[in-house]
């Protein structure tokens, strides 16, 4: 048996509880972050994914609280986001029982971070979220794609996707593997919310130009999504929340499906 | 009820292996050092940081060396880095290892994605004291960059594929290895814990 594919619920989480938006943008409210991590976890979710979207720093106390509450109740890893910035924040989650850190905006602000929680905590701790969504004007000095007869280069973004950085996604990407980055959590801001499937091509490109391991996010609104892009990718992990949260799909009945099609998943 | 010590190198996540032993009835002690007036019957080396870092948090802090609090007779269970530092030495530091399992500990090859990260099937190949109970084939969580290579192979009482087979549990005498984290495998990793337990309350 080779490693399997991942399969990740993620709980964004405002205010103490889990919310789910288009785009970035229009809220909902999806539940209480404990009960679905433990559902998830029972279901035989790989792994969870915590983001804090809110992520002001009033609210760090309590995201320590409700990390620590969840870690009490599953047995599976946990990669807690949204808001890190110093090592210190980092330190706070992972002593909390969270296994890996997701940074994003702090990674582009201040890249050393990156440097410095790996030779803390080592590489497998360290994951870097990058946002990213396509741009139309086309640069010189950036990798320019092209889909139905538009062409367009990936562009980093953060605040939660609302600032774009300028940065190439590639370019970004292959910096913060040598900056000492563990794993990429790679989100599709064009794809997010939409339910139309994953970035195909996007995942693609980064999963090439990296060797650490890769997480796709953004768009998943049916397990064929995920059967889509471990097919058409070689990408590591598919991360997903509204198909999980509604009751839509459990997360048994969705590794059922994949492992039918002949993706290995832990089962 | 079992006592046993969980060796903080300040690095990382201790917290869920903290709940793991105590969610199967273990009182839990967390030290950083081995100047301990009480006696455990067990010691745990958790899997999270670096293995230099690691291994001189053992050996300088404490008046006690590592061999004189064990002194062959508390089970030692070594959780990824843990049980790394059982071996010589390691690719992944300059300092000597703990020396209680003979071999080296060495880089995955690199035409894997590294680290290498997720969850594969155990391939159980001999007894084992913490492997009671735990079925061939089962899932179990592995977040590594480095493989255990023991001049002894007899040690090996289960490995996973990756193409290459790597070894997945070690076990000599007291000391056990996995090098994937029982903590995050759902209840096969807890079925070992509980194992562990038992070995340390004998």
């Amino acid at each position: 048996m080779v490693l399997t594919k991942r399969i990740i619920p993620c709980l964004d989480v405002a205010n103490g509880r889990v919310v789910k938006g288009l785009n970035f943008e229009s809220i909902k409210d999806a539940g209480d972050p404990v009960q679905l991590a433990e559902k998830y976890s029972n279901e035989g979710a790989d792994e969870l994914v915590f983001l804090d979207i809110t992520a002001s720093s009033e609210q760090r106390e309590t995201i320590k609280s409700l990390v620590k509450k969840i870690a009490e109740v599953i047995d599976i890893p946990f990669t807690v986001g949204g808001g890190v910035k110093s090592l210190q924040h980092a330190r706070d989650i992972l002593l909390n029982g969270a296994d890996k850190v997701a940074i994003n905006t702090g990674a582009v602000k201040n890249p050393e971070v990156i440097t410095e929680l790996m030779e803390l905590f080592g590489k497998q701790c360290v994951v870097v979220a990058i946002d990213s969504r396509r741009n139309y004007n086309i640069e010189k000095g950036k990798n320019i794609f092209s889909e139905n007869g538009k062409q367009f280069w990936f562009e980093v973004f953060i605040y939660g996707g609302k600032k774009g950085t300028g940065l190439d996604v590639i370019d970004w990407s292959k910096k913060i593997e040598e900056l000492g980055a563990g794993e990429i959590l790679l989100t599709s801001i064009d794809r997010d919310g939409t339910k139309d499937g994953y970035d195909i091509l996007l995942t693609n490109e980064i999963v090439h130009a990296v060797g650490i391991p890769v997480i796709a996010s953004g768009g998943c609104g049916k397990p064929e999504d995920m059967i889509d892009v471990f097919k058409n990718t070689e990408v590591n992990a598919a991360l997903a929340a509204s198909i999980f949260h509604y009751e839509t799909h459990s997360v048994n009945r969705v590794k059922e499906l994949i492992q039918e099609n002949n993706i290995p998943v832990r089962y | 009820m079992v006592d046993v010590a969980i060796f903080d190198y300040g690095a990382g996540n201790i917290f869920s292996l903290k709940t793991a032993l105590e969610k199967n009835d273990a009182n839990v002690d967390i030290i950083t050092s081995f100047d301990q007036s009480k006696k455990y019957d067990g010691l745990l080396l958790p899997g999270v940081g670096n293995f230099d870092p690691a291994i001189r948090s053992i050996r300088d802090y404490s008046a006690l060396g590592f061999h004189d609090f064990v002194k062959e007779k508390i089970p030692v269970l070594g959780i990824c880095l843990g049980m790394e530092m059982f071996f010589q030495q390691s690719q992944e530091g300059k300092e000597k290892g703990l020396d209680v399992m003979n071999g080296e500990v060495i880089l995955l090859p690199n035409d894997m994605k590294i680290p290498h990260m997720g969850w594969n099937s155990l391939e159980i190949t001999k007894d084992s004291k913490i492997l009671e109970g735990i079925e061939n084939d089962s899932w179990v969580y592995f977040v590594h960059s480095y493989r255990a290579k023991p001049d002894n192979e007899d040690i090996i009482v289960a490995s996973a594929d990756y193409g290459i087979k790597v070894p997945a549990v070690v076990e000599d005498k007291l000391f056990f290895g996995t090098q994937f984290h029982p903590e995050k495998s759902g209840k096969v990793g807890s079925l070992m814990i509980k194992n562990f337990l038992r070995v340390c309350s004998k």
